[in-house]
């Protein structure tokens, strides 16, 4: 090639699956940052906003939505139950079909197989359709270490790799940009790697997407070698299947001469007929369209028709121990929608990058950190990145139940934890799960609790209803949101007192800090009064 | 006020919630009240502490075994229990089965899972238990209801808080903008991920204004010391009061 032949050497942060994650910033201190963000922050809640709207309208016409998830679910669970049957299946068929399959341990094994491959046929650059699983193993990075370019095609993948950045939606990667970002992205970098774009480019979005289109179609006319993913396997048939809008990838699965599908091992469908499901399912979820416009299906090769040379590489890369686990192997039914980060009010605030993965949101919390293992700070954080509110999991068209997820793998890091120097907060919760175990030391506690409240209640103390500072690691709280003194009295000992309320005099007799039970209202304004 | 069904021979416990017992007395207070007003005696084992859900939600699951077995304990005698929680009961209904059989002790375990179905919170064991929807209340304020998360989808109690507030005389009831959006407390969430959690409080809040309330109502006391704390740091002048407290209060007796 020649305009691009020396290629654009991107230096990603490592955010697959495979390097150096160790050492990344945790969920919290990325999302300090990001948080700051003011672009970013306007950018994902009007994409996500607009989003989640669409997927509940053609989700709310079906009336049988909850049936479909349940059978989505089935089928997936189906598949993962006897999954080395059906791989094995899907092997034979796929090859009886004049497809090359290839086996994947890990990232390393299929980097060096596609690289082989590429090398094989003296490719020099390749065009790919918009995959995570090749994300996850950083494919690219791979092939551009072999002197190998790889262009990714897809709109918003594109935006992404002229960007020098890193997608932050599965779906939409370059959700955390707007026009006028993408306007100067493309003005800055197209000419760089190939057809420059127009001087007088603007945002307005048909100008955007035809700059791109005309970019793209001299990769899609020129490449021999294309690398692609696949959103199914389907066991009975040995057939690849890929959903997309863009048309980018018909082009990539269909001009090349060679062409080589990444493929997780979870993306097993038992039968041609679960894509009756799975395809009412999915758009619904991602795009929040009935139907996506481009799905392409293709077993083994057809003489004279499409790419001659086909090959899969089935990728474990720690599939096969997330499957081992009973709770957590629920994760590996997700069909990388994307609607669970849509709806997530913890990723609308702090962006996709995060997470500190390619897989970002509630998903990528509970598969990353199982994919990756939990030795690292980052993946240690994840799966406190929520507020378990439940919204991903009501999203979730394979019924994750992403919440009980995010506590087993808290469970799993507290409990890596144990036997070594107990942190801080482990004491603590030691301590209080000691207290909770018998009311008597609980009531202890709070008679403490009272007696302080009582003091900075008194005169001596400015008679304070709300404290505005408290020491570390409380100050967390405090820094933004008032705290109530305890109040002079707790619920146990007014029972006690007043026997169930039923001897309770109108005006509580004991000290001048007690509040008057008859005057609820004030002691109830608790988010009016000042120190 | 609609007569209310007597539920005779029924044993039903109050469980506070640790977190009410010491820092919101008036929320089980007005539980007491209220079902007393509706006929229902209910007893307040003091032998009660919490459900576990700290621990449980922040990883700890061996720590909560202990307060998983006092709960069972304390409210084994009785034939429903009752709490001013959405998020205690979740804990209750969801959690408690895996904590137990965690511990080791079957028999736990079951007693857990006898236990669950009959802990309710309180809108639904006014609304199912007790089929009641117009307790008598009386609340001439302009109110706006935040359905909190683990309510709303974990326990699913749907619209019966709502049914409730509509029933109580003089209320001035106002729709909250993006209603089902997450507070962002989320239990230790809020001091691990302080700065999201703020970030989810603050928009919580700027939709409590927007709505115009002078009072935010929800069935969590947590979930309302986060909003009700940005509220009072902001002097927003909005107050936040537990569902019980509304539903107590009546003309003679004013919350």
């Amino acid at each position: 090639m020649s305009e691009g032949g020396a290629g654009m050497r991107i230096d990603h942060p490592h955010v697959g699956v495979t390097t150096a994650f160790l050492g990344m910033p945790t969920f919290q201190q990325a999302a300090k940052e990001s948080l700051n963000d003011p672009v970013q922050r306007r950018n994902l809640a009007h994409a996500t906003g607009v989003i989640r709207e669409k997927r509940a309208a053609v989700v709310g016409e079906l009336d049988n939505w909850e049936e479909l998830r349940r059978a989505a679910e089935a089928i997936k669970n189906r598949a993962l139950f006897s999954l080395d049957d059906y791989l094995m299946e899907f092997e034979e068929r796929a090859a009886a079909a004049g497809a090359t399959v290839h086996w994947a341990r890990d990232a390393a094994e299929a980097n060096r197989i596609v690289v082989d491959l590429a090398r094989a046929k003296q490719a020099r650059e390749v065009v790919k359709v918009k995959s995570m699983a090749t994300q996850e193993i950083e494919l690219n990075e791979a092939l551009q270490a072999a002197g190998i370019d790889a262009w990714e095609t897809d709109l918003a993948e594109l935006i992404v790799q002229l960007g020098d950045d890193w997608p932050s939606h599965i779906l939409v990667p370059a959700i955390h940009r707007n026009r006028s970002e993408v306007r100067e992205i493309f003005l800055r970098q197209m000419k760089k790697v190939g057809r420059p774009a127009p001087e007088d480019l603007t945002d307005d979005p048909p100008r955007l997407a035809e700059a791109a289109r005309l970019h793209l179609r001299e990769k899609f006319l020129r490449a021999d070698f294309a690398v692609s993913g696949a959103n199914f396997a389907i066991a009975e048939t040995g057939s690849l299947v890929v959903v997309e809008s863009e048309g980018n990838g018909r082009m990539c699965l269909s001009l090349p001469k060679t062409l080589v599908s990444v493929v997780g091992i979870e993306k097993i469908l038992p039968t041609w007929r679960d894509l009756e499901v799975m395809l009412q399912v999915l758009p619904r979820s991602s795009t929040g369209e009935r139907e996506n416009p481009y799905t392409s299906i293709w077993t083994g090769n057809a003489e004279g028709d499409g790419p001659q040379d086909v090959h899969i590489v089935l990728l474990d890369n720690g599939r096969t121990e997330v499957l081992a686990d009973e709770v957590g192997r629920a994760a590996l039914r997700c069909i990388r929608c994307s609607a669970c980060l849509n709806v997530c009010p913890v990723y609308e605030r702090a962006g996709g990058h995060a997470y500190g993965s390619v897989y970002p949101g509630p998903i990528g919390a509970v598969l990353t950190p199982q994919l990756r293992g939990t030795s690292s700070e980052v993946d240690q954080s994840l799966p406190y990145a929520s507020s378990l509110c439940g919204a991903c999991f009501d999203a979730c068209p394979v019924r994750i139940d992403i919440p009980s997820l995010l506590v087993h793998l808290r469970t799993r890091v507290v409990d890596e934890h144990r036997g070594g120097v107990p942190r801080p907060e482990a004491v603590a919760m030691k301590a209080a799960g000691w207290m909770f175990a018998d009311h008597r030391r609980y009531e202890v506690a709070e008679r403490l609790a009272t007696s302080g409240g009582k003091a900075l209640r008194s005169p001596l103390f400015g008679r304070r209803e709300v404290l505005r500072q408290l020491p570390p690691p409380l100050n967390a709280w405090s820094g933004a949101r008032d705290v109530p003194v305890p109040p002079p009295e707790s619920f146990r000992s007014w029972w006690k007192r007043t026997e169930g309320g039923r001897h309770e005099p109108r005006c509580a007799p004991h000290s001048s800090t007690e509040t008057p039970s008859g005057q609820r209202t004030s002691s109830r304004s608790r988010s009016t009064e000042g120190e | 006020m609609s007569s209310a069904p007597p539920v005779s021979g029924l044993k039903v416990a109050l469980f506070a919630t640790c977190f009410n017992d010491l820092m919101w007395p008036e929320t089980p207070k007005a539980v007491v009240r209220l079902l007393r007003r509706l006929g229902v005696e209910v007893d307040f084992p003091v032998e009660q502490t919490c459900c576990g859900q700290l621990f449980t939600n922040t990883g700890y699951l061996d720590e909560a075994g202990p307060a998983v077995r006092t709960f069972v304990q304390t409210f084994d005698p009785y034939d429903a229990i009752v709490a001013p929680s959405g998020s205690c009961v979740g804990s209750v209904r969801h959690q408690h089965g895996d904590i137990a059989r965690r511990t080791g002790d079957a028999r736990l375990a079951e007693r857990v899972e006898e236990i669950a179905p009959r802990t309710y919170e309180l809108s639904e064991f006014l609304v199912d238990v007790l089929g009641v929807t117009d307790v008598g209340a009386y609340f001439p304020h302009r109110v706006t209801y935040h359905p909190t998360c683990h309510s709303l989808r974990m326990l699913r109690v749907g619209d019966k808080p709502l049914q409730l507030l509509r029933a109580v005389q003089g209320i001035d009831l106002v729709d909250l903008p993006s209603a089902d959006q997450c507070c962002g407390f989320g239990g230790t969430f809020a001091i691990k991920n302080a700065d999201t959690s703020i970030a989810m409080g603050s928009d919580k809040s700027r939709h409590v204004r927007e709505a115009g309330a002078e009072v935010l109502v929800a069935g969590d006391n947590s979930c309302l010391a986060h909003i009700g704390g940005l509220l009072s740091r902001e002097r927003s002048g909005v107050r936040v009061m537990h569902l019980a407290e509304i539903l107590a209060s009546t003309e003679e007796e004013p919350a």
